[in-house]
């Protein structure tokens, strides 16, 4: 509770205590009045300002303005009529205020649980200095220093480890509940919790660039990017305000004119009292607040949600597009399948096994793919088992989505598909094993080509029905290996369409024609993994990568970034999204139904206006209650 | 150049009236303010005087909620 509230709170208690006593003093008169007073400015002073304030400035209708005009006017209309009925008014505004106070509290409260969720920022990084182990601000921390984690600390900045062995807890990056095992040598990122023994980390990046950075940047821009529903909304109370004060205003004097016109009733105050009680009553039923509170909280506790079973959604609007996703597009390496490849075979130009020079054909094959990022050079390189001498290689290009060449020991040779065999002038053999080829020609010669196969992802295939199950209609599969492959593997998973020796550039063009035809019906994810495919996933109605920890080009190009890289979050992410729409929506429909349904009453006099003020305060804090459901998303 | 700034509002309602009133303040590209994680991210056009356009966002936002406060 900050300072503010807990002010609100004693004059709530006040001002109850007051109002509570006034019922057992018998005192009449201008005293009564002046004792009411007292207590309505007691709880509603600040709200008489902020009316004052608006209206100094130009800004009449808010919702100060309405209570204020509600309750000044039922003030005034106990004093006309004589009753000394003051105390509805100063209920009115008790009640409000108490509706304000627990908006207030309930959201500031889960609003610091959501961002405490998201906050996966480091304080310090220690560091040694003469003998000393000293901490500093992680962003003092420069590339290639030593820095030291103890059990239970966070890893400041992404690093490599180089002394030392733990088990790392990353759920707060991942969702992921089993802690990862590490020790020298391995890579380690950011925002991860030091579980069991101490690590020496040697860092790669600076703050500034390390995941959890990355990260911050991201969820904290989420939720700066809203979505259609909440833009709805606040232009709508932007409208709906002013349009009730009108309202308000036409049921005070219109029937009452209309009697007197027509209906020949006498020139008396009291035909105006009924209507100027009714039009005060639809003045307290007019605030949006239920509404304007409850829609941005559901996005944001959703959000929220979601991140903690690590996936990062950018914003609201993403969330809002994400619920309509009815086709969904794979890259398959890396995405649906693991990405590290097995050597299965070395074939010559008569695509038969070779034995002889098959190390002499995998050691080119590794050095020249060496400095490649795509999987299959790490894969080449993982299978030749040996360090890789550079300096034996110049020359080196990569060309996207045919392969490399270099020169190595003096001989020109390319790696590749067969695309890259035939703009070299070369002819490859037709390979008939399914699989990834890499084909090879040394001094443009062709000297075999090497088979590979990718492993796919134990949860793939159940990822895929759980996707139909979640209402995707159409699945997609996006290659650039070859058919045979890209076929196999769509069978295995169940997925309805496969494109097949795709570059990077023909992926989007074939990402166009599929975002064509689906028009108008739902929209169009694309989930890679953010190598090669950056292009790709900005492109897409909605761009998933996957295990994107460490990609920076990914977590830009992306909407949603799956922190790990379990094909079984993407439908999982369009559950939480769905749910959390539901609930918007929930809250959009009873918020104006209730209104709604108090306003017609309003009119016909049935609702008094104590029953105006419970119906607004429920419904708002009936909305927050349902907004913040939006963030329990584990077992969905 | 877009920097971002910690606020204090206590209202949803206000927040969003305080943003379309604050976006149209020369010198502001673009504005946003989310409610939720109290946070204004304010987009300046280029050669601009920050500070300078910043005093005219906070007043354009008190004159709408007065209890609007921008934490430096």
């Amino acid at each position: 509770m900050n300072k503010k509230q807990r002010n609100m709170l004693v004059r709530i208690i006040i001002a109850s205590a007051m109002t509570v006593a006034l019922q057992f003093i018998g005192v009449g008169g201008w005293l009564r009045l002046a004792l009411y007073v007292a207590v309505y400015l007691i709880i509603g002073f600040d709200i008489l300002l902020k009316a004052c304030k608006g209206i100094i400035n130009g800004r009449v209708f808010d919702e100060n303005f309405l209570m204020a005009v509600a309750t000044v006017g039922a003030f005034a209309l106990a004093v006309y009529e004589r009753s000394g009925e003051y105390m509805e008014a100063v209920a009115v505004m008790l009640f409000y205020q108490v509706g304000e106070f627990f908006q207030s509290y309930a959201v500031g409260k889960s609003r610091r649980s959501i961002a405490a969720l998201m906050d996966i920022r480091p304080d310090y990084a220690n560091i040694e200095k003469d003998g000393d182990i000293v901490r500093v601000s992680p962003d003092k921390v420069e590339i290639g220093q030593i820095i030291i984690v103890r059990p239970g600390e966070k890893v400041p900045v992404d690093g490599v480890v180089v002394s030392g062995e733990s088990s790392l807890d990353t759920s707060a990056l991942t969702g992921e509940s089993l802690p990862r095992e590490v020790h020298s040598g391995n890579e380690v990122i950011s925002g991860c919790i030091n579980i069991s023994g101490l690590l020496k980390i040697r860092t790669t990046k600076d703050f500034g660039d390390s995941t959890v950075s990355k990260i911050l940047e991201l969820v904290e821009d989420s939720a700066s990017r809203k979505s259609k529903s909440e833009n709805f909304i606040s232009r709508f109370a932007r409208s709906y305000t002013p349009a009730v004060c009108y309202c308000a205003l036409a049921l005070a004097l219109l029937p009452p004119v209309f009697l007197l016109l027509f209906n020949g009733a006498a020139f008396e105050l009291a035909t105006f009292e009924t209507w100027i009680y009714r039009a005060l009553v639809f003045l307290v039923i007019s605030c949006p607040c239920a509404l304007v509170v409850s829609i941005p909280l559901s996005f944001f506790a959703g959000i929220g949600g979601a991140s903690r079973e690590g996936v990062l959604v950018k914003g609201s609007n993403v969330l809002e597009t994400l619920s309509k996703v009815r086709t969904v597009v794979f890259d398959k390496t890396g995405t649906m399948t693991q990405g590290v490849f097995e050597v299965n075979a070395f074939h010559d130009h008569n695509d038969m096994d070779i034995e002889y020079s098959k190390t002499r054909l995998l050691e080119y094959a590794a050095i020249v793919e060496s400095s490649s990022s795509h999987p299959i050079g790490k894969s080449l390189l993982r299978a030749y088992g040996h360090n890789v001498d550079h300096s034996r290689m110049s020359n080196l290009r990569e060309i996207g989505g045919l392969g490399v060449t270099a020169v190595i020991d003096g001989k020109t040779v390319a790696a590749g598909n067969e695309k890259l065999m035939k703009s070299i002038g070369v002819t490859p053999c037709h390979c008939h094993t399914a699989g990834t080829i890499v084909h090879i020609a040394i001094d443009g010669e062709y000297s075999g080509h090497i088979v590979l196969g990718d492993v796919v992802k134990p949860t793939s295939a159940e990822a895929v029905a759980d996707l139909r199950k979640s209402g995707v209609a159409q699945t997609v599969m996006l290659t650039g290996d070859t058919h045979a492959v890209a076929v196999q593997t769509a069978e295995k998973l169940g997925i309805d369409k496969v494109y097949s020796d795709l570059l990077p550039a023909d992926k989007v063009a074939r990402l166009e024609t599929i975002l064509k035809v689906s028009e108008g019906d739902g929209k169009v994810a694309f989930v890679g993994d953010g190598i090669n495919d950056a292009p790709v996933l900005s492109r897409a109605d909605l761009g998933i990568a996957m295990g994107a920890m460490g990609s920076d080009a990914a977590i830009e190009a992306a909407d949603v970034v799956l922190m790990d890289d379990d094909p079984m979050k993407i439908g999982k992410a369009i559950r939480i999204s769905r749910r959390c729409l539901r609930i918007v929506w929930e809250n959009i429909m009873m918020a104006l139904g209730v209104k709604g349904v108090c306003l017609i009453l309003g009119v016909f006099g049935i609702v008094s206006m104590w029953l105006a003020v419970f119906a607004d305060v429920g419904v708002m804090i009936l909305a927050v209650l349902n907004a913040i459901r939006a963030m329990y998303v584990r077992k969905i | 150049m877009s920097k971002t700034f910690k606020i204090e509002v206590d209202c949803a309602n206000c927040a969003n009236l305080v943003e379309e009133t604050a976006k149209k303040v020369e010198g502001v590209k673009d504005l946003s303010i989310s409610f939720m994680t109290q946070k204004m991210k304010v987009t300046f056009e280029d050669g601009t005087d920050e500070d300078a356009v910043m005093a005219k966002v906070l007043k354009a936002a008190k004159k709408i909620e007065s209890d609007f406060e921008i934490i430096l």
